[in-house]
């Protein structure tokens, strides 16, 4: 499994168009980062916990794939409480370590902000297949296929980098100049690696023209991207968490805009 | 699809070069379904191309005329502008900012960047031609870009993955693939296309034996099927010979050398030709004479070579201390430089490729390693190389080897692997440290700390003995394939290591650059130098060797 090929199943989350995946995530997001109160935090968490029994992933593969956000946001939670804007009873200061009231509250919120936005972006990108996005960006979102098509192919590279590297870090050895400094080489050798890659860019891009990419013909796309029910019903669930989210905490008194003062 | 065996026109209007006749450019070359459609005239008239930058004209004055059909292997010394023709018929070659063009080129009579997508051109490395995920949607690739309707682009992907004889699933992962079947895959990716003109570039430089057949079978299956015009370069033409119908050698000064029927040009021209570094049955580079092998090893140091000596004097300590160690083993009959016993390597940490291995290597003697893809051979050379930690098993170096580092050869310095073991790497890219030849070469010498009079004599004295000399300020990034297995085999020797361990060290080179080194080699291993080789060459093991180990294939469950 590579980047390329991420993990495929009959679910049928895999087939949903990832330009609606995309889109789904950008509605949680967008509406969460509005506010930050703890009340629209954790009714969308617990709606989307129940959503993520359709995500298509076993739970250790779901653990596994969203560790990052799970220790991400704990930190973003414990700086929150020493640093977060003061307000109501003080339990601790040193310097600028100022332990209140609000800067509890300010954390529980980041926490579950952190955790109700990160979670459904990682699912949801978790199934998407770069080859279908391209499809998408390109047939759905129209954007201009030079750039999604050669993005695309340079995605490929990654690959070969990482055998480069290991390469590069051996002839350095073999050379007699694997003895310096860890930081020195470490720059000598992403430099080299830099050098290498822009010659493999090019020959892909030889390779490309040699098919024909660039002309003037307008392109046709072997892979239909389509966009239907079942993408509107993911965008749909989606605004309808964000919707449900921010009722509740409108009603309950606790939403607050961003940057208005609490 | 079912067409029968095309007919090539007749040889006599073929070999009129400079023939001005555009009525017999060939229009009719827009794709129906099946392979072909028709090839295409090429024409060059006084055709010339000069990249930018550059002083000399890579091709000059160049008339040429292949008719529709013809199949052509087109030859010439490194250098000859082959590869800077091909790219310019495939249209690849850039625009006004690139180069210098002069005189007239045409493919199907209008220019090749207006005629791309008749054009198919497949190029020598099979890693820089996949371009997507998987193999299907490889394939459509090209079709998509020339406007292909659906159905017809899938349709077009089986009829070409049919025909190269690749049978995996669409969604089979192209990363996957091995050398050869990456190169069939794009091969088919071409012939999806239905291109008028087929272009190969050194298809098989960068492919094992194995490979190379395979893309040799199914180039020779399409063209049954095709009316393509056909042109490959290729430096082995034993591979391509029955396949074509006509030979072109380019001119280095420009122009065309000699032209016409294989039988006729490679018996008149075979001598000129493998002496320029065209593989020619019949015409077998030299091969050298080794003073001594595995019987008499390690008695023939050194033999007074003054490409050895030179400044021998001041070789360092450790090269001063190998060759007291040295003396004193001659006496004793061989050296034993390292000793494996019940070796496992793994390139990455826990997954072996390969376990149990027992080998020995003395001083003077050469070993091969040989064995199919993927069998762990590079794996086990750069272990017995210290550059990867042994997964199992002993590896363990000869005291006077050594040389006071220890007997772990993992754990000896960078730099004191310099005088110890020369490793040169499969891609010489990756071994390059400088800007220039001349400091490559001085990167070894620096690093031991060698005094600035004795490191530019080693380096005059290597640049003049691999002909390296003229590219000294040249950026070792822009020498050709063979100048850069050249520098990559100097740049090693500069520091005079016991032990070399080469990587593929004669792949995709030219028969001239193999006999160089190849005589180098041997006048090493004379002069006591110990040398492990992974090669697929057997006329390089059988030159060389002194005995061969054969990997066998990688055992299930060794991932």
């Amino acid at each position: 499994m590579s980047i390329l090929t991420p993990t495929r199943g009959t679910h049928v989350v895999y087939s949903i168009n990832p330009v609606a995946k995309l889109a789904a995530a950008f509605v949680l997001s967008f509406t969460l980062v509005l506010s930050i109160d703890w009340v629209s935090a954790s009714v969308a968490l617990v709606l989307e916990g129940i959503l993520f029994l359709w995500a298509g992933l076993s739970a250790r593969q779901f653990f596994l794939r969203t560790l990052p956000v799970w220790v991400a946001a704990p930190a973003a939670a414990v700086t929150t409480v020493l640093y977060g804007r003061p307000a109501g009873a003080t339990y601790f200061q040193l310097y600028l370590i100022h332990v209140t009231d609000g800067s509890f509250e300010l954390a529980l919120a980041t926490l579950l902000r952190v955790l109700a936005i990160g979670l459904p972006a990682v699912v949801l990108f978790v199934t998407i297949d770069p080859t279908d996005l391209a499809d998408g960006l390109a047939q759905v979102l129209h954007l201009p296929s030079r750039f999604v098509l050669g993005g695309l192919a340079g995605l490929r590279l990654v690959g070969l980098f990482l055998d480069d590297w290991r390469s590069l870090q051996l002839a350095r050895r073999a050379r007699g100049v694997g003895d310096s400094g860890r930081i020195r080489r470490f720059f000598s050798q992403g430099f080299a690696l830099l050098v290498l890659s822009i010659r493999r860019g090019s020959k892909l891009a030889t390779a490309m023209e040699a098919r024909g990419f660039g002309s003037t013909i307008e392109r046709t796309y072997a892979r239909e991207s389509r966009f239907g029910w079942r993408e509107a019903v993911l965008i749909a669930l989606a605004a309808l968490v964000a919707l449900v989210a921010v009722t509740v905490s409108v009603s309950t008194g606790t939403w607050n805009f961003i940057g208005s003062a609490s | 699809m079912a067409r029968g065996r095309s007919v090539p026109p007749p040889r006599g209007s073929a070999a009129v070069a400079g023939s001005s006749d555009p009525a017999g450019a060939v229009a009719g070359v827009a794709g129906g379904a099946g392979t072909g459609g028709g090839g295409a005239r090429v024409e060059a008239r006084g055709w010339g191309w000069r990249h930018a930058g550059r002083a000399a004209w890579a091709v000059s004055q160049l008339d040429l005329v292949i008719e529709p059909g013809e199949r052509v292997l087109l030859l010439g010394a490194s250098g000859a502008g082959k590869s800077t023709l091909i790219s310019a018929l495939a249209g690849v070659l850039g625009g006004d900012d690139e180069g210098e063009q002069s005189g007239e080129l045409s493919v199907g009579g209008v220019r090749p960047v207006d005629a791309r997508g008749r054009v198919g051109l497949l190029l020598q490395d099979p890693d820089s031609q996949v371009m997507l995920a998987r193999v299907g949607d490889d394939v459509a690739f090209g079709c998509e870009n020339l406007g292909v309707s659906r159905d017809e682009i899938w349709q077009r992907v089986a009829e070409a993955l049919d025909a190269v004889g690749l049978r995996v699933p669409l969604s089979h992962p192209t990363s996957e693939l091995s050398g050869g079947q990456k190169q069939r895959l794009a091969l088919a990716g071409v012939l999806a296309m239905q291109p008028s003109l087929l272009l190969l570039d050194e298809p098989t430089a960068n492919l094992d034996p194995e490979g190379v057949r395979e893309i040799r079978d199914s180039v020779a299956r399409v063209l049954e099927h095709s009316e393509a015009t056909f042109v490959v370069i290729e430096h082995r033409v034993e591979i391509w010979r029955h396949l074509v119908n006509r030979v072109v050698v380019l001119a280095p000064g420009g122009g065309v050398l000699a032209d016409g029927p294989p039988g006729d040009v490679l018996v008149e021209r075979g001598a000129e030709l493998a002496a320029s570094g065209v593989w020619v049955p019949g015409f077998p580079p030299a091969r050298p004479v080794r003073r001594a092998r595995l019987s008499s090893a390690g008695s023939g140091w050194p033999v007074g070579d003054d490409w050895s000596e030179g400044g021998g004097s001041a070789a360092g300590l450790d090269a001063d201390q190998q060759r007291a160690a040295h003396a004193a083993a001659s006496g004793l009959g061989v050296e034993r430089l390292l000793r494996a016993t019940d070796l496992s390597v793994a390139r990455v940490k826990g997954r072996a490729v390969a376990v149990g291995l027992a080998l020995e290597i003395e001083r003077g003697t050469a070993t091969a390693i040989t064995g199919p893809n993927g069998a762990g051979k590079s794996t086990l050379a750069l272990t017995l190389a210290g550059l990867l930690p042994p997964l199992a098993g002993r590896l363990e170096a000869g005291e006077a080897f050594a040389a006071g580092a220890g007997p772990s050869p993992i754990r000896w310095m960078s730099r004191q692997l310099l005088t110890r073991v020369g490793t040169v790497f499969q891609d010489p890219e990756h071994q390059f440290l400088s800007t220039t030849v001349r400091g490559e070469l001085a990167v070894g010498p620096r690093a031991l700390k060698l005094p600035q009079a004795e490191i530019d004599e080693r380096v005059d004295a290597l640049l003049a003995r691999l002909r390296l000399t003229a590219l000294a300020a040249a950026n070792p990034f822009t020498l050709s394939g063979g100048e850069k297995r050249r520098l990559s085999v100097a740049t090693v020797l500069a520091t005079r290591p016991s032990l070399l361990v080469l990587d593929e060290p004669t792949f995709g080179q030219d028969s001239r650059t193999w006999a160089e080194l190849v005589a180098l080699l041997a006048e090493l291993l004379d002069e006591g130098t110990a040398l492990v080789a992974v090669t697929h060459d057997t006329d390089f093991v059988d030159a060389l060797a002194d005995r061969e180990l054969r990997m066998p294939a990688r055992a299930e469950g060794l991932a």
